[in-house]
């Protein structure tokens, strides 16, 4: 039980520092590629606290619901946004002989399919807002969930036959170094896909500030619209810990793996995070449909030839 | 069984603690904020002019084909969980893979279709 307990407040601990913590590292990297200082006066050493100091502003801020909007609707979706991200840290494993909080059997299944449901809040948003550009903005959401999806869960799934489980340590600990080159393609996928899914650019249509004033968020402020923006970084965390373990070995490193699992664990992670702060300063914004073309015409083509790929080797070696 | 409500009794308290978290913010938020309502603050966001209409308009769902697409795609592929823990395992081997190929071509096969009906681009 307190095992358990402890295992809990771990998982609730690393849900509230490493979002804040990809959060700064945004803040500061976009500034650097951008010949900018980013914050520099928030608790004095580089502006470290300055997501501290934003969330001590957003608390103290009014909660204003506008008149038109679905009231209960509108103040559940930031929290339905939020928590399934938290849920899903409860099955990543983070180094060996049980660093996980919870070795659940269909961990694979689990993972993607609460992941799924945070999608469902910033419909909800969209929705209840009773604006036309939230409107549009969920419904963006939707088309987008239409294009990542399938391909996400073909590239999972090749790694659940290449390991012969769905359980997150047992794929750990059936990967080798030679499923990097054997599962590359699915692993592009898979994060090319999760980035289409938490809305990150340039996969950020559905809330494009420029053009529809951050779609299913417009009507938000305050804690509400802090608890999405939280949603987004947790979400980050969250592709990349499940990349690192699906298709980067998870814990495995070049030595020490049974000490510094966890190390290697969070190195990549955050490694993954870079990438996904640097393709944000890079790309532009796609439109939706290139978006469904991407996904229908290359991701999803893509990822069957590497269940293929997966199968024939997989039976062919072992 | 008893391990099964177990497992999933971690899952409910993780759920919980993350409901109480969110919680303790908003009540937080509560006790710490300003509440001024006004008639022009509560309007719906249209760019600083009134806003015309409902929000909630009638519209075409230019993607619905995919949605019919992503329906059928995903039920098949809810399938390869279960499968792709055993597909290698000893006594199967070819006759697995050979089902692979038949379900890879339906889907190839599903999806070429598709794309030369001109369904796989946006009207």
């Amino acid at each position: 039980m307190l095992e358990v307990v402890v295992k809990l407040a771990l998982v609730a601990a690393a849900f509230a520092v490493l979002p804040l913590l990809v959060g700064q590292i945004e803040h500061k990297v976009m500034a650097h590629m951008q010949g900018r200082l980013g914050p520099m006066y928030a608790g004095a050493f580089h502006g470290w606290a300055q997501l501290v100091a934003d969330g001590v502003k957003f608390v103290q801020k009014e909660d204003v619901v506008p008149a038109a909007a679905d009231r209960r609707i509108f103040k559940l979706a930031p929290v339905v946004a939020l928590v399934p991200y938290l849920l899903v840290l409860l099955v990543v494993p983070v180094g060996p002989r049980g660093q996980v909080a919870l070795d659940l059997g269909p961990g694979v299944f689990f993972a993607l399919a609460v992941m799924g449901v945070g999608v469902i809040g910033a419909i909800m948003a969209g929705w209840a807002s009773a604006n036309k550009y939230s409107l549009l903005g969920g419904m963006r959401v939707a088309a987008q969930l239409m294009s990542y999806e399938l391909p996400m869960v073909f590239a999972a799934s090749s790694v659940a036959m290449a390991a012969g489980t769905l359980s997150l340590p047992g794929i750990v600990g059936e990967w080798r170094w030679y499923w990097l080159p054997w599962q590359a393609v699915g692993g592009v996928v898979f994060f090319v896909a999760g980035l289409a899914e938490l809305r990150r650019p340039p996969f950020d249509m559905p809330v494009a500030d420029s053009e529809i004033i951050f779609g299913p968020y417009t009507e938000y402020g305050g804690l509400r619209f802090a608890l999405f923006i939280l949603a987004e970084y947790a979400g980050i965390v969250v592709l990349c810990a499940l990349t690192t373990v699906l298709f980067l070995g998870g814990w495995k490193g070049p030595f020490l793996d049974a000490e510094l699992g966890w190390l290697w664990t969070l190195a990549k992670v955050l490694v993954l995070a870079f990438l996904v702060i640097w393709l944000r300063v890079s790309y532009p914004r796609l439109r939706e449909d290139q978006l469904q073309r991407l996904a229908w015409v290359w991701l999803v083509p893509l990822s069957l030839a590497q269940l293929a790929l997966t199968g024939v080797l997989k039976v062919a070696v072992g | 069984m008893q391990d099964y409500f177990h497992t999933y009794g971690v899952v409910a308290a993780l759920a919980a603690v993350g409901g109480a978290l969110v919680a303790g913010g908003l009540a937080a938020n509560r006790l710490l904020r300003p509440s001024r309502p006004t008639t022009e603050k509560l309007t719906t966001y249209e760019c600083g002019v009134d806003p015309v209409g409902e929000g909630w308009a009638q519209s075409y769902v230019r993607y619905y084909v995919f949605a019919y697409l992503y329906v059928v795609f995903a039920v098949d592929a809810v399938f390869l969980f279960p499968w792709a823990t055993v597909f290698s395992a000893p006594g199967y081997g070819m006759t697995t893979l050979g089902e692979m190929f038949v379900f890879l071509a339906f889907l190839a096969v599903g999806l070429a279709y598709a794309g030369k009906k001109g369904v796989l681009s946006w009207v």
